[in-house]
């Protein structure tokens, strides 16, 4: 039962896939990729940012949460999607307060490496200017809530690699924010720099101090190949 | 205080099994007792429950009822929802914030009283209206305030005042619904057949669910009973949050015993024991006689150990109180809220026939289907099915409100025109109707000959009516704040894209923007459409889309000529700088640079 596959079509390419893969890793493995941000290869789906989303059969669907079923029929990479996902790409844009010139994680960044890959410009949506707290309590992290876009990935990692739960959320709707599991500050919290919640943010928010400029501007993860090649890659071996 | 604060919240947890499924329960209930759920209260619980902190900050945060400061003794809740401003609800907030001296959203000096705002409520049809302390005062007038306000200050009972009285305003019960009920009959009935023949007559009788969705309830009853798992669950969704509708209210006031029967009913068919009723938080006054009418029923064998004598027919029901969000009448969300956790939807499949209350198979039904289900095990199915029309079989129950002179409930054949129930509530000169509520669709004259039913015009139950003077699109404007305050946050075209339709929409209104600025309004709307996760993200700009569709003209008069219309308007940004550094504003023609020393 368990190593069962079906054939699923993705974008006119016919796939082999374990049964109970969700449609994201039958693709991965596949070698097409498809945009995300909430989604970590080592941690439950959530279905957060939208990114991900596909038309299955006709109907969008977020490819990280549902699993594949004999015969589907995907559409991933069109241009409705794709233009969908950009104006999804600048709301998270627009939330926050995203400057990338200035910001360390510039060239490490998913969020900025899918705006690269998806050809998003500038943000053509209103700035919604929200404030939020920085966090700088924590000798070796901190929180750049600005930056957040409540992906949800450090939550996870830290219930459920870390045993800890030291982040959770906090609000409803535009007020929503990452929340520590403390009554001040992370500094309060069990956190360390060697969890793996430490280690899993797509953005600049969630990072270690000291380490920004280790890798020069120019050699970054991003910086010569677009997020995904590595999936594309791989495959093509 | 800390001491006190300690042993109270103790001997709470500890009524709950300090059970942290349960959470709910005991955030009200510390809510209640100390006023508001402080962070030493936060930390407090948690330890109490075996959870973390942060668990329970994120849960109390969501929902609009708990405030982490202090609030005033007395909480006064004006409903500020489209109808109630209809009706003049804006007047009287400001005669409430004139005769407490506050804003909305303050507390008195004296910390007697805070004065809040709240989404529907659940009274358009005797609006305006407010609670105060969870008891509901309506059809209020300005001059009622001082009134009313004296009487909170010194402390009097507030269900003694003259405006303390919810109106049931049934105007038509019709052959199904709301006829009279003697309790059991239906479950004695359902109890000489199997399980499976109750789902045949279900099947027979076509009904649908009523909360919106019309999903068959036969074959979602049929699902749960064949989902394996150590025990079911059966939940009466009583969150009616959607705004303009009251019927499921009227419901558990009129004939709650149909409701519970149809529960009792479901439990035999998928051999459930426990059944829980999910009442919204602003119905808190009507949990009093609901508890009752359960007690009652109980004494009655109709719940309990061995119902209606049968040997191991056990089922019970409680009642879980809710607390302010609308997005708790998703059903995954519900049950993540009754799990004691913030209402996100979860993502399906699963569904929750499948793995629904804690991991196990649930069935979750509105107020008015389990009251549907009673009357077809009561009559039959064939009797049920012969009303109605192909795809909709059956009566419905709307809730009528709006520019009209009968507003309320109405039982009505499915199939009706809107033409017809504007004649019978006394509205033929509406100008647009809004069908099924901000999450529905607003239709104009032209579309009046179309019917209420799944196939033509679905509807949980909402009719908003609009007369001839209304500024129709500043109410879908309106119906937009509502989503972008509910959204509950989890996925991003909803969280943030609710936000954005807001801000694009405003300028639209006011005449800042041209054809470009609509058809990109038109695009945001597209994205929230197909990106969202659930429901509320799915439909939240259908105020805006059927507005654009039905009544183009009302945008069309208030575009601009042009290409575009600049989203920054320069001479008024600069305008505090130039004050600041003495330099004049220079008007310009074109190509000229906008500022020059002077
Ligand atoms: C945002 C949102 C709010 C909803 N609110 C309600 C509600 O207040 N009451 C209700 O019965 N169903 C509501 N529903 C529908 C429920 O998810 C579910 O379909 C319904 O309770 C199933 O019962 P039924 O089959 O008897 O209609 C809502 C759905 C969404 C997406
Ligand atoms: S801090 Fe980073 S990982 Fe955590 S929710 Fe925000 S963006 Fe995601
Ligand atoms: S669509 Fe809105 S309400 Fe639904 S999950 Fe997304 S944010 Fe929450
Ligand atoms: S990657 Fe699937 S929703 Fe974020």
């Amino acid at each position: 039962m368990r190593d069962k596959t079906v054939t699923i079509t993705i974008d006119g390419k016919q796939v082999e896939a374990k049964a109970g893969q969700k449609i994201i890793e039958a693709a991965d493995d596949a070698g097409i990729y498809i945009p995300r941000l909430c989604h970590h290869k080592d941690l439950p789906p959530r279905g957060h940012c939208r990114l991900c989303v596909v038309k299955v059969d006709g109907r969008p669907r977020s490819s990280c949460t549902i699993p594949v079923e004999e015969g589907m029929t995907i559409e991933n990479d069109t241009e409705e999607l794709n233009a969908h996902r950009r104006t999804v790409l600048e709301m998270m844009f627009v939330e926050g307060n995203h400057f990338c010139p200035s910001c360390e994680t510039s060239g490490n960044c998913e969020l900025q490496a899918e705006g690269y890959r998806l050809g998003m410009v500038v943000p053509k949506l209103p700035y919604i200017e929200t404030h939020r707290e920085v966090d700088a309590t924590h000798p070796d992290i901190f929180i750049n809530r600005d930056l957040c876009i409540l992906c949800g990935r450090c939550v996870r990692a830290s219930a459920l690699q870390d045993g800890k739960t030291v982040f959770a959320f906090e609000g409803r709707g535009i007020e929503k924010v990452i929340t520590v599991n403390a009554e001040h500050g992370l500094g309060e919290t069990l956190m360390d720099v060697a969890d793996a919640a430490a280690h899993v943010c797509p953005t600049g928010c969630l990072r270690t101090k000291r380490v920004g400029y280790s890798v020069p501007v120019g050699e970054r993860k991003y910086d010569h190949n677009p997020i995904g090649s590595e999936i594309e890659q791989a495959a093509s071996h | 205080m800390p001491k006190e604060t300690t042993a109270i919240i103790e001997q709470i947890a500890h009524q709950f099994n300090n059970d942290p499924t349960r959470l709910m329960d005991v955030a009200r209930a510390v809510h209640g007792r100390l006023g508001h759920l402080s962070e030493l209260s936060i930390g407090l619980i948690a330890k109490n429950l075996g959870i973390h902190r942060a668990q329970v900050r994120d849960m109390v945060s969501f929902y609009a009822f708990f405030s982490r400061s202090p609030q005033g003794k007395n909480v006064i809740r004006i409903c500020t929802a489209v109808v109630e401003r209809m009706n003049g609800a804006d007047e009287l907030v400001e005669a409430f914030e004139k005769e407490l001296g506050i804003f909305l959203g303050e507390t008195t000096e004296d910390g007697k009283v805070t004065l809040e705002k709240a989404s529907c409520i659940g009274l358009s049809d005797q609006a305006p209206s407010v609670l105060v302390n969870g008891i509901a005062l309506t059809q209020l007038k300005p001059e009622d305030v001082p009134g009313i306000v004296a009487a909170i200050c010194s402390g009097d009972e507030i269900d003694t005042l003259p405006q303390a009285r919810v109106r049931k305003n049934l105007r038509q019960s019709g052959p199904i619904l709301l006829g009279p009920y003697e309790s059991g009959d239906a479950v004695r009935k359902a109890i000489r057949k199997t399980p499976a023949e109750v789902i045949i007559e279900l099947y027979a009788s076509h009904l649908r669910g009523c909360g919106g969705a019309g999903f068959p309830t036969a074959s979602k009853w049929e699902k749960c009973r064949t989902s394996k798992g150590e025990s079911h669950y059966v939940i009466c969704n009583a969150d009616e949050g959607e705004p303009g509708t009251f019927k499921d209210r009227v419901i558990l006031m009129e004939n709650p015993e149909l409701v519970f029967d149809g529960m009792t009913i479901a439990a035999f068919t998928i051999g459930a024991e426990e059944g829980m009723i999910y009442l919204r938080g602003e119905y808190d006054y009507l949990r009093g006689s609901l508890e009752r009418a359960l007690a009652n029923h109980r004494q009655l064998g109709l719940l309990g150990n061995n119902i209606c004598g049968i040997e191991g027919f056990n089922f019970d029901i409680r009642i879980q109180a809710a607390a302010g969000a609308y997005i708790c009448g998703e059903e995954s969300a519900l049950i993540e809220s009754l799990e004691g956790k913030r209402g996100a939807p979860r993502d399906r499949p699963p569904f929750p026939v499948e793995r629904g209350y804690k991991e196990q198979p649930t069935l979750v039904n509105n107020v008015e289907t389990f009251c549907g289900v009673s009357r077809v095990l009561e009559h039959g199915g064939q009797w049920f099915s012969r009303l109605g029309t192909e795809q909709s079989k059956g009566t419905k129950l709307l809730s009528i409100s709006g520019d009209c002179r009968l507003p309320g409930v109405y039982e009505v054949e499915y199939g009706i025109t809107v033409e017809k129930l504007l004649q019978q509530v006394d509205a033929e000169d509406a100008q647009a109707v809004q069908i099924g509520g901000p999450s529905g669709f607003c239709i104009g004259p032209k579309d009046y000959l179309r019917s209420i039913a799944f196939e033509d015009l679905p509807t949980g139950g909402s009719i908003i009516i609009f007369g001839p003077d209304r500024d129709i699109l500043e109410y879908m404007y309106q119906f937009g704040e509502f989503f972008a305050e509910e959204s509950c946050g989890w996925c991003v075209p909803c969280r943030v894209g609710t936000t954005l339709l807001l801000k694009d929409l405003r300028e639209v209104l006011d005449g800042h923007a041209t054809h470009r600025e609509l058809d990109e309004l038109k695009q945001l709307c597209g994205t929230i459409k197909t990106m969202s996760q659930c429901g509320l993200g799915l439909t939240a700009p259908n105020p805006i889309l059927s507005t654009i569709e039905q009544f183009p003209e009302l945008y069309e008069a208030r575009l601009q000529e042009g290409d575009y219309y600049p989203r920054l308007d320069l001479n008024k940004a600069l305008k505090a700088g130039c004050t600041a550094s003495g330099r004049e504003l220079f008007q310009i023609e074109t190509g000229e640079p906008a500022v020059t020393n002077s």
